[in-house]
């Protein structure tokens, strides 16, 4: 498998052919001037199922060059199954760098968070979204939605949030928390956790999001306000951790529950392996670090 | 004396389209005027038109032919071919009307139910309660029954709640058909009391009384009907 | 401006293909007026009503509305938009069925909130306490305020939808069969408490109903109806005592005694 990638990227660059490329890129161009705004595309079909990221790596597909460097996550992490495979994936079709540190990539495509290292201008982020409208699950039809969206009638939004606190006594709602873009789209900002939601208001990347079974493509462009829905006597909020990751000690960020053994044994650890292992590289420690670290270095398996 | 109301040259008659569409002329040619302080009497016997008369002058049946002025917002209006809304305003404003039954409302007691003609003029529920009650407890209506709805009263306490309901308001006119009939003679003494108090305070009264008594006690005037029975030229 | 229409109607058809849904309807609401439309089921007053309501574009006619600033619109000439943003705060809509008005999976509180987070209102507490009101006003006991209306009665599920429609302040409610398909005890709680809303509210309201029961109770004047035209109307009273056209003689003496 060392020659073929090459091979293959030569033959057609990034699997998708140059027609479909150019319409998903359109579809990009009218999601990023109408920001929050959810394109209708022509999505394809991808050699991998529904549900594992089609939409973003159709825009992944669309936006890389061969002087990009891709990293890939799922929930964080650059060594779960979704995200290996989505890499591999580019290394053969595009024959494209990869890469694990948030700091390094140009293209960063994301199943379900953002980073905790800050992201700069010129950085892509591209969301991989399984249902990208934001009021499905409380209007059902379509028709009737994109009318809500035409004419901002935004107020079920906020139905939802106070049936949150109705319920449970503040807004329940922990991922796929709807925000505002640019004071005009009600956008579901895909199933990430609300914790990431602040660091899309006013990113200086560019956010793109890919929804390949619903076929809808959205984007944020940099720099633009993003705000979270909520009430003025129930403000927005992130989740708060009343411990440090288990493993690099760090704090305010985003921890995975990680279960230890079959008598109840936990710890929480950074959901973002790569900023973790960065920590530990400084020399952080958490309580449950191995005494020996073991320098986990470029997660990537060189093939 | 003023003269609030004048009905001129009216005819009524019903055309019954389920039965071939034939008409039946009910009355003909009515004129007459009632004055403010006077109580005016309709007499003649039963089927002559008496109610229908009545019904007329409040709007409830139309009217085919001539006129009934009333005087409204310092004009003259003809109720015959007023609006509905005009009709509407000359109810709240001029006419009042005791009918022969109370057409109950479900759930409302009866203490709401003749307070409602005033409150539907804007005036506070309290007071107008406080008026509603003055009135039940002259008409002798056990206090008992004052906060359940009338659906289940008997006729003479119905036809009480129906009369304080009536007579609660200040209509310069007010009508009143058989509002005794169904009544005890104390009773009757308070309605004949109501009528000489509306009387006093210079209201135009027209109403129908088939009892004897009552109606000696209070007319000033009585009107044959019978003279505007259809097919007679009036005289 | 009182003496102004909320609404006025002018030459108001709808066809369907050949079929006439309402034929030449003309009328004025004013400010605090009940209207009634009766007719049998096909006698187009739904037609009439969804028209009105701009839930159905006529063929033809005008109707326009007296805004909040006292300007006159052509309902049919306004944006959706507009049309919209009036139906959810100027106006109400009670239909027959009331999962056609509520959303039967959010709670009663919510379903109260909803008109008043659609025009801004951003604050939970305030949403909250005026849903209280507004259910206790309907009678609702406030601890159902977190339930589904799919728990409710039929009767109360109706309550609900009115208070939902209410809670903006309307000043103009269409009603579809409000009371259909009530039993007569709750129907007979539902007419009391539509009568004294729209009485203390000041509300004008167009009533679609087939039970001239319900359209003397509830309104002033009433339209009758039949194969889409308006062969009668007039003060309601006047209609249902001396029914002048054959067809609301058939009405009226259709009517059972009790």
């Amino acid at each position: 498998m060392t020659a073929q990638p090459t091979d293959i990227a030569t033959y057609n660059f990034a699997y998708l052919d140059e027609q479909t490329k150019r319409m998903i890129r359109r579809a990009i161009l009218k999601g990023i001037a109408i920001p929050g705004y959810q394109v209708p595309f022509a999505s394809r079909e991808m050699p991998m199922p529904y549900g594992w990221g089609t939409g973003g790596v159709q825009v992944t597909a669309s936006i890389i060059g061969p002087d990009d460097v891709l990293k890939v996550i799922d929930q964080g992490a650059d060594d779960t199954t979704n995200a290996v495979s989505i890499r591999a994936f580019f290394k053969k079709v595009a024959n494209v760098a990869v890469t694990t540190e948030t700091a390094k990539a140009t293209i960063i495509q994301t199943r379900h968070r953002i980073p905790e290292y800050p992201l700069t201008a010129g950085q892509v982020l591209v969301y991989q979204v399984p249902i990208p409208e934001p009021l499905r699950f409380l209007e059902p039809r379509e028709t009737e939605t994109r009318k809500m969206h035409a004419l901002e009638e935004y107020g079920l939004m906020h139905v939802k949030l106070y049936e949150d606190i109705a319920r449970h006594g503040r807004i329940a709602t922990t991922y796929a928390y709807p925000v505002k873009v640019e004071g005009r789209y009600v956008m579901d900002p895909s199933p990430t956790p609300k914790f990431d939601n602040p660091k899309m208001h006013r990113s200086p990347a560019l956010q793109l999001f890919g929804a390949g079974r619903e076929k809808r493509i959205y984007a944020v462009p940099p720099f633009t306000e993003v705000v979270s829905l909520d009430f003025e006597d129930h403000p927005f909020e992130v989740q708060t951790f009343d411990q440090p990751c288990a493993l690099c000690a760090a704090e305010n960020v985003y921890l995975d529950e990680v279960i230890l053994d079959d008598h109840g044994g936990h710890m929480f650890v950074c959901s973002d392996t790569d900023h973790c292992e960065k920590r530990r590289e400084e020399g952080h420690r958490g309580h449950l670090a191995p005494e020996t670290h073991v320098a986990p270095g470029n997660m990537e398996p060189a093939q | 004396m003023p003269t609030p109301l004048v009905v001129s040259d009216v005819a009524k008659s019903f055309t019954m389209h389920l039965r071939d569409g034939i008409k039946l002329p009910v009355i003909a040619s009515v004129s007459f005027s009632i004055k403010a302080g006077e109580c005016t009497v309709l007499g003649g016997p039963s089927g002559a038109g008496k109610s229908s008369i009545l019904k007329m002058l409040y709007g409830n049946y139309a009217v085919d032919e001539g006129q009934i002025i009333v005087m409204h917002d310092d004009g003259l209006i003809d109720l015959a071919t007023a609006s509905p809304r005009t009709v509407l305003a000359i109810r709240r404003q001029m006419i009042g009307y005791v009918s022969q039954f109370l057409r109950t409302v479900p759930r409302v007691s009866a203490l709401d139910v003749v307070a409602e003609p005033l409150v539907e003029r804007s005036e506070d529920r309290e007071s107008a309660r406080g008026k509603a009650r003055a009135l039940l407890a002259q008409l002798n209506l056990p206090e008992k029954l004052w906060a359940l709805p009338p659906a289940t009263f008997s006729g003479g306490e119905q036809q009480r709640v129906n009369i304080a309901r009536g007579f609660i308001t200040e209509h310069p006119i007010l009508l009143l058909d058989e509002p005794t009939a169904s009544l005890d003679a104390r009773n009757r003494d308070v309605v004949i009391e109501l009528i000489a108090a509306k009387k006093a305070a210079g209201v135009a009264l027209l109403g129908i009384f088939h009892d004897h008594d009552v109606r000696e006690a209070v007319a000033d005037r009585i009107i044959d009907v019978t003279a505007f029975a259809p097919g007679k030229i009036a005289a | 401006m009182t003496d102004e229409p909320l609404l006025r109607v002018s030459a108001l058809s709808k066809f369907y293909g050949p079929r006439v849904g309402c034929d030449n309807v003309s009328f004025d609401l004013w400010p605090g007026e009940v209207l009634a439309v009766v007719g049998e089921s096909g006698s187009g007053k739904t037609t009439l009503l969804n028209c009105l309501s701009t839930r159905l574009l006529p063929s033809s006619g005008t109707a326009s509305y007296r805004m909040r600033d006292g300007q006159f619109r052509e309902l049919y000439r306004m944006s959706e938009a507009e049309r919209r943003f009036l139906m959810r705060t100027d106006w109400g809509f009670v239909h027959q069925n009331p999962a056609d008005g509520l959303r039967m999976t959010v709670s009663a509180g919510a379903n109260v909130g909803e008109r008043l987070m659609a025009v801004g209102d951003r604050h939970y507490g305030k949403i909250r306490a005026t849903a209280v009101d507004w259910l206790s006003r309907v009678e609702i006991d406030e601890d159902r305020i977190d339930d589904e209306p799919r728990a409710f009665s039929g009767g109360m599920r109706q309550r609900l939808q009115i208070a939902r429609n209410l809670v903006t302040g309307p000043r103009l409610v269409f009603m579809d069969e409000p009371t259909g398909g009530l039993d007569v005890s709750v129907q007979a709680r539902l007419l009391d408490l539509l009568r004294g809303l729209v009485t203390d509210l000041g509300l004008a309201a167009i009533v679609v109903t087939h039970d001239l029961a319900v359209a003397r109770l509830l309104s002033q004047r009433m339209m009758v109806m039949k194969d889409g035209r308006v062969v009668e109307s007039g003060l309601t009273d006047r209609v249902l005592d001396d029914p002048r056209a054959p067809y609301t003689q058939l009405l009226v003496s259709s009517i059972l005694q009790v």
